[in-house]
C-alpha cells in the first residue's frame, strides 16, 4: 500500500491539473475556503472514525445526561421507547415479520452513526448544543445499556469507532453496480 | 358482438381484453358518444333537458385579480392529507392527491412532502452551499452565486423510498391512492448540474461519496455515490418554473432523479467528498429494508418501476355500467416508461394502455385505457415497463422476496417496510363500489 501512494498522488495532481482547466470553461464563482473556515459545518463522522473529534465520555455520565437533557421525555426512561425510537433493547428482527423494530442493538451496522446523528441533531427542541464530551457520554450509556461495550469503557475517538455491532454482517448492497 | 360482420363497418367498441377493455381508438372520439348512448341505453329527449336560465355570475362583474392565484373554492377538497398536523415532535408526511389530479405535473402547492422536523425558515441571502472533503479545492457558494451558473431543466419524478408502504399488509388496506401512493410527485426542476460543480472542486480519483447535508435543524444527511453525482444529479433551484417551495427545499435540493425522496437532500448546504459512506442515520435505519430472514438491504437507491390506476379508484363509485376512461400513472427509476398493460379481469387477460407523451426518463408517465363496464364485478390493474428491461412485479413474485406483514395494516400513515413497487388492484362491484383488493 505505501508504495502506490506516492503514485496516487501523483495522478491526483495530474488530474487536478486537467480539472482546472475544464473548470476555467465554469463559471467559477465559488469562493475558496479552508478547511478551518468551515470547521463549524464539518460535523460528519465517518465509519472508520473519520470525524470524531477530541473528548471522552462514561456510561454514568451519559445516563445523568439522558435525563438531565431531556432524552428520556421522548425515548422513554431507561431509554426503552415511547413517542421517540426505542434506543436501548434489541427485539426480534424477525419474529414480527417486515416490520420489525430496528433498533441500534438490533440492526445498526456502525456504531459511528450514533455520535453523528446524536451530534447534529439532538436533543430535538435544541439541536448541536451538546458537547463533545455529552455525546461521547451519550453514547457510552446506550452502547452499555444494550451491552455492546463493559459499563466502565470510555468511549473517545478511540475506543468508539471499535465497537462491532452484532448485526453488522446482515447487509446485502442492493445496487452494487451503482457504487 | 360481431354484429354487421363482413359490412365493413368498425364497432366503436372493439374490445382488446376481457371484461370490457376497449381498443384505444374509442379514446379519440368521433364514434365515442353514440356507442355510450347505445350502451348506457340512455335516450335523451326534449323533455328530459330543462330549459337553460342566465347564471348570476354573469350578471355582474367578477372578483379583482390577485397578485398569486389559488385553485377555485369548489376544489377545496383537492389538497394534501398530513399525517402530523399539529407539528408534534416527529416527522411531518403531506400525501399527493394523485388521484384528483390529470396529466403528469403535480401542481407546487400539492406536491408531497416529507419534513424530519418542520420547515426551516431560511435566508437565501445568508444561506451558503460548500463543496469540501476529498476535493482539490474546497468552496463555497451563495444562491446568488449558483443562480448565475448555466442550468438544465427536466421532469422527473421524485418518490419517498416508503411510499406505498401500506401495501406491505397481508389484507388489502381500504384507501385511497392519495393514502397509499400519495408520497410521490412529478415536477419540471431547474438547476445547475452537480457534475459542474464537481469539477469546478477539483474530486480526487479515490473519492466515490458525496455526503450531502441539509441545513433543517436535523441536518439530515445521506451518502451517494459521486457516480450518481456525474451522471444526472442537480443542485435543483426552480419547481415547475418558479423558485422551489419551502417544504421541497428552498433555496436549493439536491435532485438524484429516481433515487429514493430521502437522498433527495433538501436545503443542501453541503457536499462532503469521501472514500466511503457516511452511514448516517437515514441510511442505517429508515431506508435499509428489512427482509423476511432478518437480513437486510443497504443502499437501496433507485425507486423501482411503477404503476397505479388513479381512476377509478377506491374512494369514487362508478354511478352506472358504460364508458369509463381508466387512467393512471407510471414512472421508473431507471428509465423511460415504454409500456403499461391493463386488466379488468383480475389479470386473466391485458392490453396495452395508451401512453400520453412525450414520455420523459424518470417521470411520471400518463396511461389510459377506454372501458366500457358491463355492471358485473370487474378486478382493474396495471403493469409497468420501462426502457432498460425492467418490469413491475405480480404480487407473489415480490412478496415472495420481501415478504408481507403477519397482521394488517389498517393506518395508512404507517411503514412496515418500504420500497413497494407491485401492483395495485381496485375490485368494482356490481353496486360501483370500489374495494382495494390484491389479486
Amino acid at each position: 500500500m505505501s508504495i502506490c501512494k506516492p503514485l496516487a498522488a501523483a495522478l491526483f495532481v495530474g488530474f487536478a491539473f486537467g480539472s482546472a482547466a475544464y473548470a476555467a470553461n465554469t463559471p467559477g464563482l465559488g469562493k475558496p475556503v479552508t478547511e478551518s473556515d468551515i470547521k463549524a459545518w464539518d460535523i460528519t463522522v465517518l465509519p472508520d472514525g473519520t470525524g470524531l473529534p477530541p473528548g471522552s465520555g462514561t456510561a454514568e455520565q451519559g445516563a445523568k445526561l439522558f435525563v438531565a437533557k431531556g432524552c428520556n421525555q421522548c425515548h422513554g426512561d431507561g431509554a426503552k421507547g415511547g413517542r421517540a425510537n426505542m434506543l436501548i433493547g434489541s427485539p426480534s428482527l424477525t419474529e414480527p415479520g417486515i416490520s420489525a423494530n430496528k433498533t441500534i442493538a438490533n440492526f445498526w451496522g456502525q456504531p459511528t452513526t450514533l455520535f453523528d446523528y446524536i451530534r447534529r441533531a439532538m436533543p430535538w427542541p435544541t439541536p448541536e448544543t451538546l458537547s463533545n464530551d455529552e455525546v461521547y457520554a451519550l453514547c457510552a450509556y446506550l452502547f452499555a445499556g444494550n451491552n455492546l461495550i463493559p459499563k466502565d469503557e470510555v468511549m473517545d475517538a478511540q475506543t468508539l469507532p471499535k465497537i462491532k455491532m452484532p448485526n453488522r454482517h446482515n447487509f446485502i448492497i442492493k445496487f452494487p453496480d451503482r457504487i | 358482438m360481431n354484429r354487421r360482420k363482413g359490412s365493413g363497418y368498425t364497432p366503436p367498441f372493439e374490445q382488446v381484453a376481457g371484461n370490457g377493455l376497449l381498443h384505444r381508438r374509442a379514446l379519440l372520439g368521433g364514434g365515442l358518444m353514440l356507442a355510450g348512448a347505445v350502451s348506457s341505453g340512455a335516450s335523451l329527449t326534449s323533455a328530459d333537458a330543462e330549459p337553460l336560465t342566465i347564471p348570476e355570475w354573469t350578471l355582474e362583474p367578477g372578483e379583482v385579480t390577485p397578485v398569486l392565484q389559488t385553485p377555485s373554492p369548489y376544489e377545496k377538497n383537492v389538497v394534501r392529507i398530513l399525517s402530523n398536523p399539529k407539528g408534534d415532535p416527529r416527522t411531518q408526511h403531506a400525501r399527493a392527491p394523485l388521484q384528483m389530479l390529470n396529466g403528469t405535473i403535480t401542481p407546487n402547492p400539492l406536491h408531497f412532502t416529507i419534513l424530519h422536523s418542520g420547515i426551516p425558515d431560511i435566508d437565501p441571502a445568508q444561506h451558503r452551499f460548500i463543496i469540501h472533503g476529498m476535493v482539490r479545492q474546497a468552496l463555497e457558494y451563495t444562491v446568488d452565486d449558483l443562480l448565475r451558473y448555466p442550468m438544465v431543466t427536466r421532469k422527473h419524478f421524485v418518490e419517498c423510498g416508503g411510499n406505498s408502504a401500506p401495501m406491505f399488509s397481508d389484507v388489502p388496506i381500504q384507501a385511497t391512492v392519495q393514502q397509499i401512493h400519495g408520497l410521490s410527485s412529478c415536477a419540471e426542476w431547474t438547476g445547475v448540474p452537480v457534475s459542474t460543480i464537481l469539477d469546478e472542486a477539483g474530486i480526487d480519483p479515490r473519492a466515490k461519496w458525496m455526503v450531502a447535508e441539509g441545513a433543517d435543524s436535523l441536518l439530515v444527511s445521506r451518502s451517494c455515490p459521486l457516480k450518481k453525482g456525474y451522471e444526472d444529479a442537480m443542485i435543483a433551484l426552480y419547481q415547475n418554473g418558479e423558485r422551489l417551495m419551502p417544504g421541497n427545499g428552498y433555496p436549493m435540493r439536491l435532485l438524484l432523479p429516481g433515487y429514493e425522496g430521502n437522498m433527495n437532500t433538501k436545503f443542501l448546504r453541503r457536499l462532503y467528498i469521501t472514500d466511503q459512506p457516511a452511514m448516517t442515520f437515514y441510511e442505517t435505519r429508515n431506508y435499509s429494508p428489512l427482509l423476511p430472514d432478518g437480513k437486510a438491504y443497504r443502499f437501496y437507491f433507485i425507486n423501482e418501476v411503477k404503476s397505479f390506476i388513479t381512476q377509478p379508484s377506491f374512494g369514487s363509485t362508478l354511478k352506472k355500467p358504460g364508458y369509463y376512461e381508466i387512467s393512471g400513472l407510471a414512472y421508473s427509476g431507471t428509465g423511460r416508461i415504454e409500456r403499461v398493460r391493463v386488466t379488468a379481469d383480475g389479470g386473466k387477460s391485458w392490453a396495452d394502455a395508451a401512453l400520453e407523451g412525450p414520455i420523459s426518463p424518470k417521470a411520471f408517465t400518463r396511461f389510459v385505457m377506454p372501458w366500457r363496464w358491463d355492471g358485473q364485478p370487474a378486478v382493474i390493474s396495471s403493469r409497468a415497463w420501462d426502457d432498460s428491461g425492467e418490469v413491475q412485479p405480480l404480487r407473489a413474485d415480490f412478496v415472495a422476496v420481501r415478504g408481507q406483514t403477519k397482521r394488517p395494516v389498517t393506518n395508512s400513515n404507517a411503514f412496515p417496510n418500504n420500497h413497494y413497487n407491485s401492483l395495485t388492484a381496485w375490485g368494482i362491484e356490481s353496486s360501483g363500489e370500489i374495494k382495494h383488493v390484491y389479486m
